[in-house]
């Protein structure tokens, strides 16, 4: 029996991406919502939580709609990057930052907000800018919970199905993730090659769990 | 020289009743010593004036720049107020080292100068040898200096200090007054500090405003506030006193005299201007002003003759607590000669008696 493991490379590059971009944009809107000082925050709060109670094939949908080559979007990132972004692994990324970045907003929220106050006053009647308070003390603070954050993202990312199977499809060797490898395996009737890779993906996403509590706890400590 | 006018109400809530805060007062170079219970509205005249809450109406200025006017709709933000604040629990960084935490506030000065002042902070505060230590690997008389070195390390135009001492024993606590002393001594500049305990601001205050319910009550020197209180509510806060009830039964302004209906028994004090015959008062008199003695009978002038209730040791001496709840302090060899009494008289001295 040989397996084809490019799924799962695609898939760990997949994820690596979109936590990557799921940080950067999913930090600053937790930092916005943790200080309650954006106009439409409630708003802004409930447009991040939606993603996470939609199904999957709802969101990709939209997503399809919004990215397609006929979209503006779709059209615009066609011209800056020379092909279409739908079906390709690059969608993968999307897809994956769709399923992840709402959770990683919660959970980094919660350990800004969990910040002791104090420090940002302080921070803030020593003259410090709001950027400057944010880098050097709540973001350091916060660190532990901000990488568990992004580890349990990692751990999310890897997981999506219903969103790749509409945005980027299930092209073997081009867009077939993991996860869609292992429903692929099991259509085909292919027990033993589905079989190794629940174990492998099992494997990866209790590691990256176990570190997540371990950051966490060492933080409380 | 800090002038601040604040006003700022809360509604009532299902938890809290309603406060309205309402203060005016200026500070020059020196300590002001913010007094009062908890809740009457000192840590959040403090915050007001650092900018971490903003008042409904009033004005703050700050050595002549206004910090907030209400009326022409400036508030500074906290970070340029120049306001250095000492945190009740120091709010040291705990992620960086005492050096990076002088840093971190002296960020405004160029690097060399910025090197420098760190320096010079850090050997002022006797801070040399534990630089390089995060604050959890600190004393706490040295995390007490580094955030007091850090608060003016900026050299900002006002230092505020909330209730610094609170939760320090007293070596702690004696070694801070030193440190704040020094800070009046060496920067000139306006320090208001936040306390409950009327020991800290005979050993701090140049001046002493009196908090009660969000209003200033009566400001002036310690001194002056312990010997005239000015009303029964400040008497009450300042804990020094026993307050008595009694009536005026007499008042003769040629003799200087008044007879005070304390209970069954008459007391003679001095004149009383601006008080009636019948009016209902309070005696307002410290513990170690009463004479008391040992002896039988209706005794003299001004002598009462009270049960004593428990007699407790204080630090200073010996407290007698006589039935009703009248207090009197004597030293350790004067108990010693009175404490085989059975029947107890207390004296009130005429002159010192003052009613509220």
């Amino acid at each position: 029996m040989s397996i084809d493991w490019f799924p799962l490379w695609l898939s760990l590059r997949v994820a690596g991406a979109a936590t990557g971009l799921s940080l950067a944009i999913g930090v600053w809107v937790a930092y916005a919502l943790a200080n309650r000082r954006v106009r439409g925050g409630d708003f802004l709060s409930a447009a991040v939580t939606l993603p996470l109670v939609m199904p999957p094939t709802v969101l990709g949908y939209y997503l399809l709609v919004l990215l397609s080559r006929n979209s503006p979007l779709g059209a615009a990132y066609e011209w800056i990057t020379g092909h279409p972004l739908v079906f390709t692994w690059q969608a993968a990324v999307v897809a994956a930052m769709f399923h992840a970045t709402p959770l990683l907003i919660i959970t980094v929220r919660a350990a800004l907000e969990s910040v002791d106050r104090t420090y940002e006053r302080a921070a803030r009647s020593l003259g410090a800018s709001d950027w400057r308070v944010f880098w050097r003390v709540s973001l350091p603070l916060a660190r532990r919970s901000v990488f568990a954050a992004a580890a349990l993202a990692f751990a999310r990312t890897l997981g999506d199905f219903g969103i790749t199977m509409m945005i980027a499809g299930n092209i073997p060797g081009r867009t077939q993730t993991l996860a869609v490898a292992i429903y692929d395996a099991v259509e085909a009737g292919n027990g033993s090659v589905a079989r190794a890779m629940v174990i492998v993906i099992s494997i990866i996403a209790i590691a990256v769990i176990a570190l997540a509590t371990r950051l966490v706890q060492r933080q409380a400590a | 020289m800090v002038e601040a006018r604040i006003r700022k109400s809360f509604p009532a809530r299902p938890d809290a009743a309603p406060f309205s805060l309402d203060v005016a007062f200026t500070a020059g170079a020196g300590i002001t010593v913010l007094f009062g219970a908890s809740g009457a509205g000192k840590t959040l005249t403090l915050d007001c004036i650092a900018g971490f809450s903003t008042p409904d109406e009033g004005r703050i200025l700050l050595d002549g720049q206004i910090l907030f006017d209400s009326g022409a709709s400036v508030n500074v933000p906290p970070r340029s107020r120049r306001c250095g604040y000492v945190f009740q629990n120091y709010a040291l960084f705990p992620h960086m080292t005492l050096r990076r935490n002088l840093e971190f506030a002296a960020m405004r000065s160029p690097r060399l100068e910025r090197h420098r002042k760190v320096n010079e902070m850090i050997e002022r505060f006797h801070l040399g040898d534990v630089a390089g230590r995060r604050p959890h690997e600190l004393s706490g008389g040295q995390k007490q200096r580094c955030s007091i070195a850090r608060a003016i390390i900026g050299s900002p135009g006002l230092l505020l200090l909330d209730e610094p001492a609170r939760g320090l024993e007293a070596p702690l606590r004696a070694e801070l007054y030193a440190l704040i002393r020094q800070v009046r001594e060496e920067f000139h500049i306006p320090v208001l500090l936040v306390t409950h305990s009327l020991e800290e601001c005979f050993e701090l205050a140049d001046e002493m405003l009196v908090i009660r319910d969000g209003r200033v009550v009566q400001n002036g020197a310690p001194r002056a506030i312990a010997d005239r209180p000015a009303n029964v509510e400040v008497a009450r806060l300042l804990g020094i006193f026993n307050l008595l009830q009694v009536e005026i039964a007499d008042l003769d302004p040629q003799r200087n005299l008044s007879r005070l209906r304390f209970g069954e028994f008459d007391l003679w004090g001095p004149y009383f201007p601006g008080r009636f015959r019948g009016d209902r008062v309070s005696l307002c008199i410290r513990p170690e002003q009463l004479r008391v003695a040992g002896g039988d009978g209706s005794g003299g002038a001004n002598q009462v003759p009270l049960r004593l209730v428990r007699a407790v040791e204080t630090p200073h001496g010996v407290r007698l607590e006589f039935e009703g709840g009248v207090c009197a302090e004597v030293s350790n060899d004067e108990y010693e000669g009175l404490k085989n009494n059975k029947k107890w008289l207390v004296g009130f001295p005429q002159r010192e008696l003052r009613v509220l």
